[in-house]
C-alpha cells in the first residue's frame, strides 16, 4: 500500500515538470511552428534576415496581445468579441487625451479605458448571465459604435507637434526590436506568469473547468471572469495603441475582425475552446503562425489572394490534430 | 422495427483486450452468456468492467478479441454498429436528449416515416406495446429533460427495447435510483430475462448482484478472475476475489460521542424548493446521517447548510453563532465544508492536476505575494494525500486519468487541507471500489473521533445507518423521524416512505399534515406510485 504521491528524486521539481511537459502532444503545435520556420528559412534568403524577423515580430504583436487577451477570458471559459472594438474605442480615447495632455497621458489614458471597457464588458457577461459569446457580440456592437459616435465618423489624429512622440511605438528599441514588440513581449511574459504561477491563474483555470466546482470551493467565479475581461480589455487597448502609433491615427474601423484572429490564434495554439485549459504561451505561438503564413506569401511571392485560405485551412488543420492526439489519449 | 423479444442470443466473447495509451484496462477476456441469462460483471474501479460494456456498445474499439452474437460474428465499432447486432446499452452517464420528448427519445434516429415526414401514430403505438412490457409509467409527450434521473433510465430502457435489443448492457443501472426504484429495476431486469434477453450487469452492489444474477464474473485490473453461478457466491467470496486477498467488508464502529460534546453545526426552518423547514443538530464528533428517498431533498438540505443554494428562510449556526449572508465564501470562513454528491460536474476541475484540486480551496493559504507557494503547496498536499492514501503517479497527474475511488479521495483531501471542523458528505462513496469504500468509511469515522461535526447523505441506506451515530429521514423536504443508531433498516425504508407503523417519531404529524404534499400526489416525480402498483399487479 505503498503511496508514490512523491517527487521523482531528481533535484528540484523544475527538472521534473519538463521532463513530464516534453511531449508531442503537448508541443506538436510548436513543432508545426519550427517546421514552417525551417522550410522558409532553407526555401527563402530572405526569411533569415534581421529585418525580417524585427518586422515579423513588429507585425504579430497586435494579434498577439489580442491572442494573449482571448486565451486568457478562453481559459476562464468565457470569450471577448468586444476585444476588436474595445482596441478601437481605446485608442480613440487615448489620441483625443493625448491632444489634451499630451502622449504619455492619452497612453495611459487608452490603457485605463481598455481596463474599464472590460471590467464593463465582463460585469454585462457575469451579471446577465448571457452566453458570453452573445454577450460579448451584442457589446461589441454597442462599443463599435460608441467609436463612430465619439469620433463622429472621422480619424482622429495627435496635434501636428505630437505626431513624433505619438509614433513612439513604431522606434527601435532594446535588441533592435520596436518598442511595440518590446511592449507585446513585455505583457505576454508578465501574463504568463499571472496565469501559469498565481492565485489568480490557479482559478482563472478552476473556474474555466469547471464553474460550480469553483464556487463550491469558495472562490468568487463573477470576479474571476470579469478580471479575465479586464486583463483581455487592457490587452485591447495596448494593440490599439500600437496600431495608432503605426496609423499616426485612430478611427472607428480599426482592426475589425480581428477579434476573431485572435480567438483563432489561442486555438490553433492549442487552447481549448471548452475552458480551463492552455496557456499564454499558446495563444502567442498561434498568433505568430498566423503571422509567418501571412510573411511566408511575401517572401515567396505567392499569390497573397490566397492567404486568407491558407490561414483558415491551417486554423482546421491545428484543431483537429490536436483533436485527434487527444482522443488517442483518452 | 417491431419489438422482438422472444430470441434472444448467446452472447460470446472471445480474448477482448484494450490499452489506453501503453496501459492494458482488459486482457484476454472470454464471456460465454446463454440467452435469458442475467450475468452480472464485478470488480473494482478500473478493473474494466466498463470498458468491457463500452467495447460490446461500440462506444469504444477493442485491440484485440471476437464478439458474437446469436453465434453469428459482429463488428462492433460504432454505436450503430452494436444497435444493428442487437446490443443495447446503458451507460452511466444518459444518451438522452433533454429537450425533446420522451416519445422522440425512445425512437431517436429511426422514427416511423413517410418520405421522411414523422408518423408519430405508429411510434406511439410501439410505445404503448412497450410500456405494456415493462410496466414503467413514463409519459410520452413529456420532455425528458424534466424527468428525474430515474425516470430518464427508464427511456434509455424503453429505447434499447424499441430498437430490438437481445443483449442488454446495463453500467451501474442502480447507482442514481432510490431504493423503491432500484427494487423495479430488478424486478424488470428478471421479466426481461425471463422473456428471452441477455442483460449484461455491471454493479458495485453485491447484494443486489447476487439476489438478481445467474452468473457473475469477477475482474480484476482487467483480467477475469472468476465466472461462477451466483448461488455459489456470497458477497464476501466476490470482495474476495475483486481484491485478490482478504478484506475486511466490515463497516468501522463511530466512535462514541462524548457526553459534554458541544454542538457544533446546527440549523433551523431550512427552507428552499423541496427543503420544507428542516431542523438539525450536530454536536462535535457526532455523525449524523440523512436518509430519504431521492427527491426528498436530502442533498439540497446539504447544499442550503453550505450556502451552495441561497436560503429562502432559515437559520444555520456554528458554535452558536449564527452565520449571516451565507455563501460557500462564509461557510467556508466558519469552518464548513462540502463533498458533493457528483465529483466530476460538482467537485473536482477534471481538466487540472491532483495537486491542483487539492489545493483549490485553500489557494490563500499558501502564497506569496499574488504568487502560489510552490514548495510549501507541494508539501501540504503531499502530506494530506498520504494521509488519505490516494494512489496517483504522480501529484501532477491529470486528476481524470485517477480512478474513482482516487478522485474521491482527491475531493476529500481538498477539504481535509482546510482542516473544517463540520465536514458535510453527500454520497462519500458513490462509483468507489470496495478497498477506496471502506478506507473512506474509515475515514470518516477517524475525523470524528477527532471532533469534527459531520453529516452524511447517503442512498446506501446501509452505509448511512452503519456509519452515523444517529440518523434522520426525510421525506418531501420534513423531517419525519430520527432513529438511534441500531434501528433496523427496514423501519427507516418505512418512515422514508411514509407508511411506518404508528409511532412517536417526533416529525411524522408534520410530515402528514404538510399543505404542499396532499396523500397520494407526491411532488417529486421520482417514485411513481402507480408504477409501483403495476408492479405488484
Amino acid at each position: 500500500m505503498s503511496t508514490q504521491l512523491v517527487d521523482s528524486p531528481t533535484p528540484g521539481a523544475g527538472t521534473a515538470s519538463l521532463r513530464r511537459g516534453i511531449r508531442i502532444r503537448d508541443y506538436g503545435i510548436v513543432i508545426a511552428l519550427l517546421a514552417i520556420v525551417v522550410a522558409l528559412s532553407v526555401s527563402t534568403d530572405t526569411f533569415l534576415t534581421t529585418s525580417n524577423l524585427v518586422n515579423l515580430l513588429d507585425q504579430c504583436s497586435v494579434v498577439g496581445l489580442l491572442a494573449a487577451g482571448a486565451t486568457i477570458c478562453i481559459i476562464s471559459g468565457v470569450f471577448d468579441l468586444t476585444a476588436s472594438a474595445s482596441l478601437a474605442v481605446s485608442a480613440i480615447v487615448g489620441v483625443q487625451v493625448v491632444r489634451i495632455a499630451g502622449v504619455a497621458v492619452g497612453f495611459g489614458a487608452a490603457v485605463v479605458a481598455g481596463a474599464l471597457l472590460g471590467f464593463l464588458t465582463g460585469s454585462i457577461v457575469v451579471r446577465s448571465g448571457v452566453n458570453s459569446f452573445i454577450a460579448t457580440l451584442a457589446t461589441s456592437i454597442i462599443y463599435r459604435g460608441l467609436a463612430v459616435v465619439v469620433t463622429a465618423g472621422a480619424i482622429a489624429y495627435p496635434l501636428a507637434d505630437q505626431a513624433d512622440d505619438f509614433g513612439t511605438l513604431t522606434w527601435p528599441s532594446l535588441f533592435g526590436l520596436t518598442s511595440a514588440t518590446v511592449v507585446f513581449l513585455v505583457v505576454v511574459i508578465a501574463l504568463g506568469f499571472l496565469v501559469s504561477s498565481t492565485t489568480f491563474g490557479r482559478r482563472v483555470y478552476a473556474v474555466g473547468g469547471n464553474i460550480e466546482a469553483a464556487r463550491l470551493s469558495g472562490i468568487r467565479v463573477g470576479q474571476v471572469q470579469i478580471a479575465a475581461y479586464v486583463v483581455s480589455g487592457i490587452c485591447s487597448a495596448l494593440a490599439g495603441l500600437i496600431l495608432a502609433s503605426r496609423a499616426g491615427s485612430a478611427q472607428s474601423s480599426m482592426a475589425t475582425g480581428m477579434e476573431l484572429s485572435a480567438i483563432a490564434a489561442a486555438v490553433i495554439g492549442g487552447t481549448s475552446i471548452l475552458g480551463g485549459e492552455g496557456a499564454i504561451w499558446r495563444g502567442v505561438v498561434g498568433a505568430l503562425l498566423l503571422t509567418l503564413i501571412g510573411n511566408g506569401f511575401n517572401l515567396l511571392g505567392w499569390d497573397t489572394t490566397y492567404q486568407q485560405v491558407v490561414q483558415g485551412c491551417l486554423i482546421l488543420l491545428a484543431v483537429t490534430v490536436d483533436q485527434y492526439l487527444r482522443n488517442r489519449n483518452r | 422495427m417491431p419489438v422482438t423479444l422472444r430470441r434472444a442470443p448467446d452472447l460470446t466473447v472471445r480474448g477482448i483486450g484494450k490499452s489506453y495509451s501503453g496501459v492494458s484496462v482488459l486482457r484476454d477476456v472470454d464471456l460465454d452468456i446463454p440467452s435469458g441469462e442475467v450475468h452480472s460483471l464485478v470488480g473494482e474501479n478500473g478493473a474494466g468492467k466498463s470498458t468491457l460494456l463500452k467495447i460490446l456498445g461500440g462506444a469504444v474499439r477493442a485491440d484485440q478479441g471476437s464478439i458474437a452474437v446469436d453465434g453469428r460474428p459482429v463488428t462492433v465499432h460504432t454505436p450503430r454498429d452494436a444497435i444493428r447486432a442487437g446490443v443495447g446499452l446503458i451507460s452511466q452517464e444518459g444518451a438522452l436528449v433533454p429537450a425533446r420528448t420522451v416519445l422522440e427519445n425512445v425512437f431517436l434516429g429511426r422514427w416511423a416515416n413517410s418520405w421522411g415526414f414523422a408518423r408519430r401514430g405508429s411510434d406511439r403505438a410501439v410505445f404503448d406495446e412497450l410500456i405494456e412490457l415493462t410496466g414503467f409509467d413514463v409519459d410520452p409527450r413529456e420532455r425528458v429533460g424534466r424527468l428525474s434521473i430515474g425516470v430518464q433510465q427508464q427511456v434509455e430502457i424503453l429505447r434499447a427495447l424499441a430498437r430490438g435489443t437481445r443483449v442488454l448492457a446495463m453500467d451501474e443501472p442502480t447507482a442514481v435510483l432510490s431504493e423503491h426504484e432500484k427494487d423495479n429495476l430488478l424486478a424488470l431486469i428478471r421479466r426481461l430475462a425471463a422473456a428471452g434477453t441477455t442483460v449484461l450487469l455491471v454493479s458495485h452492489f453485491l447484494d443486489e448482484v447476487l439476489s438478481v444474477s445467474t452468473r457473475v464474473t469477477v475482474l480484476r485490473d482487467g483480467n477475469l478472475v472468476l465466472t461462477d453461478d451466483a448461488a455459489r457466491l456470497t458477497p464476501r467470496t466476490l470482495v474476495e476475489h475483486m481484491v485478490g486477498r482478504q478484506i475486511d467488508v466490515l463497516y468501522p464502529q463511530p466512535v462514541p460521542v462524548a457526553d459534554d460534546a458541544p454542538v457544533r453545526l446546527s440549523a433551523s426552518a431550512l427552507s428552499r424548493g423541496p427543503v420544507q423547514g428542516v431542523d438539525l443538530e450536530v454536536r462535535a464528533g457526532e455523525i449524523l446521517g440523512i436518509a430519504g428517498l431521492v427527491g426528498s431533498g436530502r442533498s439540497e438540505t446539504l447544499r442550503l447548510l453550505f450556502g451552495a443554494d441561497r436560503l429562502a428562510a432559515g437559520e444555520v449556526r456554528i458554535d452558536g453563532q449564527p452565520l449571516s449572508s451565507l455563501s460557500p465564501r462564509t461557510a467556508m470562513a466558519a469552518g464548513m465544508a462540502l463533498v458533493p454528491e457528483s465529483r466530476k460536474e460538482q467537485g473536482l476541475v477534471m481538466s487540472r492536476s491532483v495537486r491542483e484540486n487539492v489545493a483549490l480551496a485553500s489557494l490563500s493559504a499558501r502564497r506569496r505575494g499574488p504568487f502560489v507557494e510552490g514548495g510549501s503547496e507541494r508539501s501540504a498536499v503531499r502530506e494530506v494525500s498520504d494521509a488519505v492514501d490516494i494512489r496517483a503517479a504522480k501529484p501532477d497527474a491529470a486528476i481524470q486519468t485517477l480512478s474513482g475511488g482516487n478522485q474521491q479521495k482527491a475531493l476529500f483531501a481538498k477539504w481535509l487541507l482546510r482542516k473544517p471542523s463540520v465536514l458535510l458528505i453527500d454520497e462519500p462513496t458513490r462509483g468507489v471500489d470496495v478497498a477506496a469504500k471502506s478506507q473512506i468509511h474509515r475515514m470518516i469515522v477517524d475525523l470524528a473521533a477527532d471532533g469534527m461535526a459531520v453529516v452524511v447523505v447517503s442512498s446506501e441506506i446501509e452505509e448511512l445507518l452503519e456509519l452515523s451515530h444517529r440518523a434522520i429521514v426525510l421525506r418531501h423536504g420534513r423531517v419525519v423521524g430520527e432513529f438511534p443508531r441500531g434501528t433496523p433498516r427496514e423501519r427507516v425504508i418505512a418512515a422514508a416512505f411514509g407508511d411506518e407503523e404508528p409511532t412517536a417519531t417526533p416529525g411524522r404529524a408534520a410530515g402528514r399534515t404538510g399543505p404542499a404534499t396532499a396523500p397520494g400526489a407526491p411532488p417529486d416525480a421520482t417514485v411513481p406510485p402507480s408504477a409501483a402498483a403495476k408492479e405488484n399487479a
